[in-house]
């Protein structure tokens, strides 16, 4: 744990430079990277049919555990629950066991009923609307601290190792254990923080039963958590930029804040890219911290798409699934658009090697 | 160590007392990796080395990076001097007033947390071991060779992990309940697969993409197949890669809540996740139990994290940036 830097880092940035194999390579030129064996283009369908099975039978043996495992374990169940949003299926008529008895399911088709009560009713955009503003507001705050500490981080600090230690510990910890310690700390009778305000001359917040303070306090605790995966990220990312770059800059007069625009910035684009995108899919599936800390409430105002999604179907009574089920996909979609447009608007930016 | 001003590895300059105050506050935050020196060429003072900074600017550094440590470390500390508090103290603002083992002693005898710890290692070490042997040879695949197939592979691997447990979670139940699987560890254990294997998948394609394809190629030209290369050559280089990805799989599965919420019930076989929740809720408020328990299940996992650490960049960017 005292080992702090250097190596890794120098590791990081390798990582980031190197060239990957180059996917846009011709897809039908099928010769295994680094192999003599190339084959030559141009024979019939047939042969290449052939040819293609006796070149790349291992490639698709070595990849057959995962995509059956995947097509098993993720495909399956996902084309049943694109099915269940089709249905009414709930609590009450799903198939299930009691005892050693089976009971049949007896759901029915329902066509695109689902879809349009949840599209039609309010509930679903006003969480798509605070989960919105759940996510830009975690991933924006996460990312200017993140950035902001592991500037200060990548100097001769005195200490840095065990500055570094404290900074990423929120991350050592299991989220759902700090989550308990901050619901102690918030706990509107006798947690610290009201003592503490209070015992400098403030008011005691509701900090969780206040619908405002509430999301105030999900806010805080999910960037607690993401700061020190946002810190490790970029210092890797600084770590990787040059050092003569800032000599350059210096020699041709660049003051700090120009040199933190025009090197720092664009040589942590790329981590920063990606390390964003992840994080924005992250905070908008982040279940944890909604559920534990304040359970959604007061009166669902902290709920965010899914922990209402989940709440759908085993909190509330009946058990809707299919109910559950719909958000589930319509969130899915969500966040598959969103990925496509965040990877449209880098290609747009001539960011040419592209994040994936 | 708030005041500490001066750097060990510093020459020592003169005047370090006088230089301009004003120039340096608001570059403590956020100027880049350079310390901010002084503006060079300006006025009869020797202009500073890089490398170095006025006191004001070392004082914001240190008081910014301890705001920043503190706010880090206070709840777990918090956490853990608060179970060494009797029931009735649970909430007092001193700390440790009357030193106490009680909440330990309670936790591990009068509860059902050591099934729970069991269950929850069964489940992740398992799942850690399937999802890394499953997902190693794919990687490579993905790594070393262009096959038909392999974009959409790829896509899907990215898609997977995209995927909110809410879209999976109801026909999983439905799947798991109509199997007999519910509150069973391999039904969690499955599930559980559905995160790490994609996962896995692709972070260990971006280690072997470290790996330099020289050494494929000098075992090819040995005679070794490609299952020979990986096996012999490739894969006792990526054990690091084996290593920090099974550790994420392992943290991944160790904290995750919403299905082990709902496939697992009755208190036998909750895991940890589960188990920590029956102390604080709607019915019960044992602070001091939770705590106590909190701190059992957070000192392991920090220690492996602790020992994991040092290749977490190296693996967060192989991983994360690399396609």
């Amino acid at each position: 744990m005292a080992d702090a830097s250097g190596p890794p880092a120098a590791v990081a940035g390798g990582g980031v430079t190197a060239p990957g194999p180059d996917r846009a390579t011709d897809r039908k030129d099928t010769a295994p990277r680094g192999a003599g064996n190339g084959t030559p283009g141009g024979p019939g369908v047939g042969t290449r049919l052939r040819r293609g099975l006796s070149t790349h039978w291992y490639a698709w043996v070595m990849i057959a555990p995962v995509v059956t495992v995947i097509g098993v374990i993720v495909g399956w169940p996902l084309v049943r629950g694109l099915y269940l949003t089709f249905t009414d299926a709930n609590e009450g008529n799903v198939e299930r066991r009691i005892g050693v008895n089976t009971i049949d399911a007896t759901y029915d088709f329902v066509g695109l009923q689902n879809y349009v009560d949840v599209l039609a009713g309010g509930q679903f955009w006003s969480k798509l609307t605070w989960t919105v503003i759940w996510t830009v507001s975690c991933v924006a705050i996460t990312f200017l601290v993140g950035l902001t500490l592991a500037n200060m981080l990548n100097r001769k600090v005195r200490g840095r190792a065990l500055y570094r230690m404290a900074l990423i510990l929120p991350w050592a910890i299991p989220a759902f254990v700090s989550i308990f310690a901050w619901r102690m700390l918030f706990n509107e009778r006798s947690g610290i923080l009201n003592a503490a305000l209070e015992g400098g001359g403030l008011s005691a917040m509701s900090w969780l039963t206040d619908p405002f303070w509430a999301k105030v306090s999900v806010i805080a605790v999910n960037v607690w958590l993401g700061v020190p995966f946002m810190l490790i990220a970029m210092l890797g990312a600084l770590q990787s930029i040059p050092s003569e770059q800032y000599e350059a800059a210096e020699m041709d007069g660049a003051g700090p804040w120009q040199r933190f625009v025009n090197i720092t910035l664009p040589g942590v684009r790329s981590v920063s890219a990606t390390v964003v995108l992840l994080s924005c899919i992250w905070t908008f599936n982040m279940f944890p911290v909604i559920f534990l800390l304040t359970g959604g409430g007061p009166v669902g105002s902290t709920d965010i798409l899914v922990t209402e999604a989940y709440k759908l179907a085993f909190q509330r009574s009946p058990r809707d699934f299919a109910g559950s089920a719909t958000w589930g996909v319509l969130i899915l979609l969500l966040l598959v658009l969103f990925a496509l447009a965040y990877r449209r608007a880098l290609r747009k930016q001539g960011d040419k090697e592209g994040v994936w | 160590m708030a005041t500490q001003s001066t750097q060990p590895a510093q020459p020592l300059r003169s005047g370090a007392a006088t230089e301009p105050a004003a120039t340096e506050p608001a570059v403590t935050g956020t100027a880049p990796g350079g310390p901010p020196p002084g503006r060079a060429g300006r006025g009869e003072r020797p202009p500073r080395r890089r490398g170095e900074r006025g006191p004001l600017a070392s004082f914001g550094l240190h008081a910014g990076l301890l705001v920043g440590a503190f706010i880090a470390l206070f709840p777990p500390f918090w956490l853990l001097v608060t179970s060494f508090k009797p029931r009735s103290e649970s909430f007092s603002l001193s700390l440790v007033s009357e030193f106490s083992l009680d909440n330990y002693d309670h936790v591990i005898n009068n509860t059902a947390f050591l099934t729970w710890f069991g269950n929850s290692v069964l489940i992740v070490v398992v799942t850690t071991f399937l999802a890394v042997f499953i997902s190693s040879t794919t990687g490579y695949a993905l790594s070393r060779f262009r096959f038909p197939g392999m974009r959409s592979l790829m896509w899907t691997l990215l898609i997977t992990q995209m995927f909110p447990m809410a879209v999976l979670i109801v026909p999983l139940y439905n799947l798991m309940s109509r199997y007999g699987l519910l509150n069973q560890p391999v039904g969690l254990i499955v599930t559980y697969l559905t995160i790490a294997v994609p996962f896995c998948a692709w972070m260990m394609k971006g280690f072997f993409d470290t790996i330099p394809v020289a050494i494929d190629e000098s075992g090819r030209v040995d005679g070794l197949t490609p299952f020979g290369t990986y096996w012999r050559l490739v894969l006792p280089l990526a054990k690091p890669g084996l290593a920090v990805t099974a550790f994420y799989s392992f943290v991944t599965a160790w904290a995750e809540v919403a299905y082990a919420t709902a496939f697992m019930t009755g208190e036998q076989n909750l895991t940890l996740a589960g188990g920590l929740q029956t102390f604080v809720n709607q019915h019960t408020q044992d602070w001091h139990t939770m705590t106590a328990a909190a701190v059992l299940i957070a000192v392991p996992a920090a220690l492996v994290f602790g020992y994991a650490q040092r290749h977490l960049q190296a693996g967060l960017t192989a991983g994360a940036t690399k396609s």
